[in-house]
C-alpha cells in the first residue's frame, strides 16, 4: 500500500479560529503599548536632563488629544495583561501545603497584593501623600 | 428512544487517489444520545465502509478518537451529537499530516515522546529483596494530574507554536518528562532537561493556555510548561551566579 501523507499548512487564520486565540494576541499585542509607555518614560527622563524648559515642554505634548488617546489606550492594555497573566499564576507557581495545593485565588491574590504594596511604594516616593 | 437527522461534513483523504483532501457529507439518523463516534460508526457500517478513523474505547480512556470537530480539537467519543446545531464538521486532528481520512501519522509525536524519556529512572538502582519504592501522599499528589494524560494528541492540534514550528517537542511529551521530574522515586531530571529545557523544548511555549482548555482529562499541560521554565530559569541562573552550589 502506497503512502502519501498529506500536511495542511497552518496559516495565520489560526487567531480566528477560537476566541480563545483572539484573547491571546491581545495579551501579546499589549507589549507594543508597554513597551511604547517605557520609551516615553525615557524620553521624559532625557527631556528632565536638558532643563526646566524641555521639562514643560515635554508636559505640554503629554497633555495633547493624541498624547491622552496614547495614554488610556495603553492604560487599557496594561490591566488587561496584568488581569489575565495574575490568572495564570497559579499555574506556574503551585504551592503544595501537606497533601493539597493552596487554591488559586491565594497565588493570584498575592500577586494583586504585591502589585498594591509596589504601586504604593512608588507613590511615597514620588511625594504623592 | 428519540432521534435525530444529523448533517455530518467529513473530510476525506484517499492517498491511492486524490491529489489533497475534500469534503463529503452524510445525512445520519441517529439517537439523541449517541456521540461524534456513534455518527462515524454509523456511517462505516451503513452507508460507506471506505471512511477511515481511529478509535477503541469508546469511553474517554484510550485517547484514539481525537479529531476536529467544527474546528475544535475533541475526542470523538466524548462530543455529544445534541450539543451541536446544524452541520458538524469532522476533520483529522489539526497539525498531523494525514495518512487517510480522519487518521493522522503520529510518528513525529511518538519520537518526541521517547526523545523526553517518560519513564521513571531511579536515582539509585534498588534489589528487588530491597522492596519497593515508596511514597507518601503527598508526594504522589506532586505530580499525579500530570499522570492523566493519554496521549490524545488533542493538545498538538490546539497549539498555534506546534502547528508553525513542528519541531517544537510540545504540551503533552513535556507535560510527562514533568510528571516524571515531579515524581520523588526518580532522578532523571538532568537527562531529560537536555530536550525539554532546550529551544525546542519549554521555550518555544509562549503560554497561549490552548492545550490546557483541550485537555479531555484536565492534566492542564500549560501549567507543566511554565513550571519547567521556572525550575530551567533557576537551574540557569545556579549554575551561572553560583556555579560551587554544582555538585
Amino acid at each position: 500500500m502506497s503512502r502519501k501523507p498529506y500536511l495542511r499548512e497552518e496559516t495565520m487564520r489560526w487567531v480566528f479560529r477560537h476566541p480563545r486565540y483572539l484573547r491571546y494576541m491581545a495579551r501579546e499585542f499589549s507589549c507594543f503599548f508597554i513597551g511604547g509607555y517605557g520609551l516615553l518614560m525615557v524620553w521624559g527622563l532625557k527631556r528632565l536632563s536638558e532643563g526646566p524648559a524641555a521639562w514643560r515642554s515635554f508636559l505640554e505634548v503629554l497633555q495633547s488629544p493624541a498624547s491622552i488617546a496614547f495614554h488610556v489606550l495603553a492604560l487599557g492594555f496594561a490591566l488587561y495583561h496584568s488581569v489575565t497573566w495574575f490568572k495564570l499564576t497559579p499555574k506556574a507557581l503551585p504551592v503544595q501545603v501537606g497533601g493539597e495545593f493552596l487554591p488559586d485565588g491565594i497565588i493570584s491574590g498575592a500577586h494583586y497584593a504585591v502589585w498594591a504594596a509596589l504601586s504604593l511604594a512608588v507613590l511615597i516616593l514620588a511625594g504623592a501623600f | 428512544m428519540t432521534g435525530r437527522r444529523v448533517e455530518l461534513e467529513v473530510l476525506r483523504y484517499h492517498p491511492e487517489t486524490d491529489a489533497a483532501p475534500r469534503f463529503q457529507r452524510y445525512s445520519v439518523d441517529c439517537r439523541e444520545e449517541w456521540v461524534v463516534l456513534d455518527a462515524l460508526n454509523h456511517v462505516k457500517e451503513t452507508l460507506d465502509p471506505t471512511l477511515s478513523y481511529r478509535w477503541s474505547c469508546h469511553m474517554a480512556v484510550c485517547g484514539s478518537c481525537g479529531m476536529m470537530i467544527n474546528g475544535e480539537p475533541r475526542l470523538a467519543c466524548k462530543s455529544f451529537l445534541r450539543d451541536y446545531q446544524g452541520v458538524i464538521r469532522v476533520e483529522p486532528l489539526a497539525h498531523f499530516p494525514i495518512e487517510r481520512d480522519l487518521v493522522t501519522v503520529i510518528d513525529d509525536f511518538m519520537a518526541k515522546l521517547k526523545r523526553v524519556k517518560p519513564y521513571l529512572i531511579p536515582a539509585q538502582a534498588r534489589a528487588l529483596e530491597q522492596g519497593e519504592y515508596r511514597q507518601t501522599p503527598a508526594e504522589l499528589k506532586r505530580y499525579k494530574q500530570f499522570t492523566l494524560c493519554m496521549n490524545c494528541m488533542l493538545c498538538y492540534a490546539a497549539c498555534p507554536e506546534y502547528g508553525l514550528i513542528p519541531k517544537f517537542i510540545g504540551p503533552a511529551a513535556i507535560s510527562l518528562a514533568h510528571r516524571y521530574n515531579q515524581d520523588s522515586r526518580d532522578g532523571g531530571r538532568a537527562a531529560r532537561q537536555e530536550e525539554i529545557a532546550a529551544a525546542e523544548g519549554v521555550w518555544e511555549c509562549s503560554f497561549t493556555g490552548a492545550c490546557s482548555e483541550v485537555c479531555p482529562e484536565h492534566v492542564d499541560p500549560a501549567a507543566a510548561l511554565q513550571q519547567v521554565k521556572i525550575k530551567s530559569t533557576v537551574d540557569w541562573y545556579l549554575a551561572h551566579l553560583m556555579p560551587w552550589l554544582k555538585k
